[in-house]
């Protein structure tokens, strides 16, 4: 039992820090420039997006397992998948708009792209293309969910304090950014050998 | 953008390449921009991947645009592109089983592209067949542009060879090839771009975001 303990702590720390998502694993960058300007978006995003990815891992997974398989049709996996993303993000987004219509109002165009977001669709093809337990599916889907936040509210406090530096013209804005996403890319490549897998 | 009644193929094309370009104007689909940018060949065969589903998509949806319902339009969208990236990633795993090994994932993720909802839902669903596979074209084009010179100065500084064949002998810039080399990568040529088009368009620089 411990052993199995360990193994999923492990899959949670490669998924979130070792296999960051955005810094060695490059998805959800569209996201990750987009919303990362203030705090506050910032936060509000990570907890929607960590909440979607488990479910959708979750839910990805039963239906892989015991429809798909059976079935012999796992090479429809990325319309499927897609498929049930996509109706959970509409009712993330329904629930979202009554329960938090601030919120909702500054996460705008982001909340509605999130359906088509690379890392909720690339969670359940990984978990699919691993092989993983059901347990296993949703400590990655956790651990990736967290590595985001990570990743997005360190990002948020850098470009919050950008927005006051002295940059040249043509650096301003996306380009900056980037350069920025590199240096904190660096220091998350001191995670790699943390644990080996 | 063009009008239905006077479409210049040509400004089309030239609109994906250098005014829309996804990835260095409209900062749209950057995760492939990094992910598979550390070797030229990966690089362009990812391009050409991405040319060859949003030109089939853009056609495809255009073809059906009068069937279409207005409410159901982005599911069916969806399932158009989901269907075209399907073909591809079968197809490159069977022709380029080495390259597809590294880059199986990004391939399948070309589903999640928004450049390519986007010029479905934009351009495809309103023009006629052969505008809209000039605008798949285009912006296919603009697409591969990118991933290539991306991917040519990263592997000629990082590795100091191109297409895997040495042409520098120096000691190369490892961190070209890290993840971290790919995001100085593209900030330091969207800034390039900028520069460009602050000196010499008189341009006030757009900043994208």
């Amino acid at each position: 039992m411990s052993g199995e303990f360990t193994k999923l702590f492990e899959l949670f720390i490669a998924a979130s820090l070792i296999n960051n998502f955005v810094f060695t694993r490059f998805l959800g960058l569209c996201i990750f420039f987009g919303v990362s300007k203030k705090m506050e978006t910032a936060v509000g995003m990570s907890i929607t997006f960590t909440a979607v990815m488990m479910i959708s891992a979750s839910l990805s997974w039963l239906i892989f397992t015991y429809v798909m398989v059976p079935l012999d049709i796992t090479f429809l996996k990325i319309i499927v998948f897609i498929g049930i993303i996509a109706g959970f993000v509409q009712a993330s987004d329904t629930i979202m708009r009554k329960t938090a219509p601030g919120l909702y109002y500054k996460l705008g165009i982001y909340l509605a792209l999130i359906s088509t977001n690379c890392i909720i669709l690339a969670v359940p093809l990984i978990n699919a293309g691993e092989h993983y337990t059901f347990i296993e599916s949703l400590a990655f889907g956790f651990g990736s969910g967290i590595g985001f936040a990570l990743a997005l509210i360190i990002m948020a406090s850098i470009r919050e304090k950008l927005e006051l530096a002295d940059i040249p013209v043509s650096f301003r804005g996306l380009p900056i950014a980037f350069v920025v996403a590199g240096l904190i890319a660096l220091a998350f490549t001191g995670f790699s050998g943390l644990i080996t897998l | 953008m063009a009008q239905q009644s006077t479409v210049n193929y040509w400004e089309l094309i030239k609109n994906g390449i250098i005014k829309e370009n996804t990835i260095f104007k409209l900062a749209l689909s950057l995760c492939p921009s990094i992910a598979v940018t550390n070797n030229l060949k990966n690089g362009v065969l990812m391009g050409v991947a991405v040319l060859f589903v949003q030109t089939m998509v853009n056609a495809t949806i255009s073809l059906m645009r009068k069937f279409i319902h207005p409410r159901i339009r982005l599911p069916i969208f969806m399932l158009v592109i989901s269907g075209w990236v399907t073909i591809t990633d079968m197809s490159m795993a069977a022709a380029v089983p080495d390259v597809y090994k590294q880059m199986g994932l990004y391939i399948q993720l070309i589903v999640a592209f928004a450049s390519i909802l986007a010029r479905a839902e934009m351009f495809a669903s309103k023009n006629k067949i052969a505008p809209s596979m000039f605008d798949g074209i285009g912006m296919g084009l603009g697409f591969l542009f990118a991933l290539t010179v991306i991917s040519f100065f990263r592997e000629l500084l990082g590795k100091g060879s191109l297409w895997g064949m040495p042409i520098v002998n120096t000691k190369p810039l490892l961190i070209m090839i890290l993840p971290a080399g790919g995001f100085f990568a593209v900030g330091v040529l969207m800034a390039f771009f900028n520069w460009i088009d602050v000196r010499f368009f008189k341009k006030s620089a757009s900043g994208a975001h």
